[in-house]
């Protein structure tokens, strides 16, 4: 096959002056790319901007928390109140050594924080420094609590995003700054902007943490401890620790080993899982969805192209009797098929890219919507391979199209 | 001799076996004018469309310029019919999408001749015609006549030896009748080619120098038309 200037004019000459015919067998292809890439984009963003929901949140971590028992136990009657202690920290760091972080908090709801004649009600949390380790900060301005901080019991604290924007309106560093909460003065060491959403003990943004130990005076709680954060090492499946964590904590406290109630625990791997499974459900449905559509493109354009052979046999035994060998004929047609897969399925990448664009801008640029060139060459490849079967059929029809068919289709 | 056909045979295998060819013995030379007249179903147009070599013929030899023309490749057939033959249809059978000069320059692309070289030389078979003002229009937007014209440009446009005519002037007026047999009759006193015309026009025919009867798949009586005058219709017209 000769493919020179002449060649491509011949075939551009034969897709414009039949707009209305090219426009038709390019637009199945031209939807059918554009979804497939669109919904890949759209999956992804869709996925980033769920996921910021998680963001910092060390994915293998057990929450433990104490619940009323349910089952009577060495003596002890069912519907006994009991609670987590300092010293179930300690056991278990000492006899489940796979975790590599347990940490205590200490939620407190419905407090009040002011500066000047600001005023923003909040959640408050007591923490030890090697809380990072199960919910990683986003610090917009200063430190987080370091261990000094609760050593000392300083009276500091990191405030979140909303309660910073509703005492600091002009926006400014409050770091340095003093703000009341419910009574007490605490100086603002920074500002955790983080977006996870993953609730202990309140949203993120309307919370204050200050020092465990500032918080377990002002609650005069003594032992008790409100939750216990329990991050396993790398490679650790949290649910084959489940067991023994229930086995520690239920020993020390005299609750039925059987009574799954009496110790909430809330294994935040699953949660993970569960999210995983859905989006690999989610891409599963776009990946069926967009080839679908592109086959069914594909099946169209071939379809389409054989009406149109059907429709130049006339001007194809023209070419015949004036001398086009059958091999120019099948080249004309493959190229024509060519040519319109690639200027259809390009313009179906620029208005997925555009729209993708759109998307990214709409969402205030908190997810990357946009697909990667990688995806969009790929999808073009795929295309023309596409194109390339579509065409083949029609080209082998036109191609045993006789000269004299041209006469007798008058 | 140019054109020589012994004993050819065709028949037609749609359903019914249709014996359409019983035997054709024909010898064109050089530089004739000849017409081949039948009634519709004669065979006619078969005897055409293999003396074109656009179809296959069963029994018998075809030779054209010296080459046994049988069970060629379409890549020969196809050699063959742009170097030697040209071809005139009844309904022109022009490219709509293309303008005239691209309609008469498309035998040399497929010669792979130089746009440029193509476009001049197609330029000036119209100019030839009188059609240089109407190049770059469409075929739509021609007269029965100028798209005859076009199309015979294009036939010969590849200079070939054979012209062959399917009813040229089966879709025309008898006033462009007229001037196109006047236009092929030119072609054949001043450039020598060898004209073969399929009518069943005897106006048409006897522009002719010489008119071959077929009859039943058969060659019937064949007339030397020299002095132009065996048109029952008269002399002077294409009777329509």
């Amino acid at each position: 096959m000769r493919f020179d200037t002449d060649t491509y004019r011949e075939i551009m000459d034969a897709l414009t002056r039949n707009k209305r015919r090219s426009f038709l067998t390019g637009f199945g292809i031209f939807w059918g790319l554009f979804m497939l890439l669109f919904l890949i984009g759209g999956g992804n963003g869709l996925k980033q901007l769920l996921e910021k929901n998680f963001d910092g949140f060390a994915t293998n971590t057990v929450i433990i928390a104490a619940n009323e028992t349910t089952k009577p136990y060495k003596g002890f009657k069912e519907g006994r109140s009991w609670n987590l202690q300092y010293k179930d920290i300690e056991r278990l760091k000492a006899l489940v050594p796979e975790l590599e972080v347990v940490t205590p908090s200490l939620p407190q709801w419905g407090y009040t924080a002011t500066r000047d004649e600001f005023t923003a009600s909040c959640s408050a949390k007591g923490v030890q420094a090697d809380y990072v380790k199960v919910q990683a900060p986003t610090m917009k301005f200063g430190r987080y609590l370091n261990q000094v901080d609760v050593a000392h019991k300083r009276k500091v604290c990191v405030i979140g995003e909303r309660v910073w924007k509703t005492l600091f309106p002009d926006g400014d560093d409050p770091c340095g700054a003093f703000i009341n909460v419910n009574g007490i003065y605490y100086q603002v060491i920074g500002v955790d902007v983080s977006t996870s959403n993953i609730n202990l003990g309140g949203n993120n943004a309307d919370e204050v943490t200050i020092p465990i130990t500032v918080m377990r005076d002002i609650l005069n709680s003594g032992e008790v401890v409100g939750m216990i954060c329990a991050v396993g090492r790398q490679g650790v499946n949290m649910g084959d620790l489940e067991g023994r964590i229930r086995q520690v904590v239920a020993r020390q406290h005299y609750i039925a080993p059987d009574d799954k109630e009496a110790i909430m625990m809330l294994n935040m791997e699953v949660m993970f899982s569960i999210i995983d499974n859905l989006f690999r459900g989610i891409n599963f449905l776009i990946w069926l969805v967009g080839i679908g559509t592109l086959l069914a493109g594909a099946i169209g354009v071939s379809n389409i192209m054989l009406v149109v052979v059907r429709e130049r046999t006339v001007e194809i035994g023209i070419r015949r009797a004036i001398g086009a060998t059958p091999r120019d004929i099948l080249s004309q047609i493959i190229f024509e098929g060519i040519t319109l897969t690639i200027v259809a399925g390009l313009s179906g990448i620029v208005f997925s890219v555009l729209l993708l664009n759109l998307l990214e801008v709409i969402s205030q640029h908190k997810a990357v919507f946009q697909i990667q060139f990688g995806t969009a060459i790929s999808a073009l490849l795929l295309l023309m391979l596409l194109g390339l079967l579509a065409g083949i059929a029609p080209a082998y029809r036109a191609m045993h199209i006789k000269p004299v068919d041209a006469m007798r289709d008058e | 001799m140019l054109i020589d056909l012994r004993q050819i045979h065709k028949t037609y295998n749609n359903g019914q076996p249709l014996h359409v060819l019983k035997g054709i013995d024909l010898g064109i030379d050089e530089g004739e004018f000849v017409s081949i007249m039948g009634a519709s179903g004669s065979g006619k147009s078969t005897l055409l469309n293999i003396l074109g070599i656009l179809d296959n013929y069963d029994e018998g030899e075809y030779w054209l310029d010296g080459n046994l023309i049988k069970d060629l490749s379409e890549k020969e057939a196809a050699h063959y019919r742009n170097r030697l033959i040209g071809f005139v249809f009844q309904s022109f059978n022009l490219i709509n999408f293309k303008t005239a000069v691209e309609n008469v320059e498309l035998p040399l692309y497929y010669q792979g001749v130089s746009r440029k070289k193509r476009n001049e030389l197609a330029m000036s078979y119209l100019e030839h015609f009188g059609l240089a003002d109407w190049a770059t229009h469409y075929p739509n937007e021609l007269s029965g006549g100028q798209k005859q014209r076009v199309a015979i440009a294009r036939a010969l446009i590849t200079r070939p030896r054979i012209l062959l005519a399917d009813e040229p002037t089966g879709a025309l007026d008898s006033k462009t009748s007229v001037e196109v047999m006047n236009l092929l009759t030119e072609l054949n006193r001043t450039e020598k080619v060898t004209i073969i015309v399929v009518t069943h026009e005897s106006g048409v025919a006897n522009c002719t120098d010489k008119i071959i009867h077929i009859k039943d798949g058969i060659i019937g009586e064949t007339t030397l038309n020299e002095q132009h005058q065996s048109s029952i219709f008269g002399t002077e017209t294409i009777m329509k």
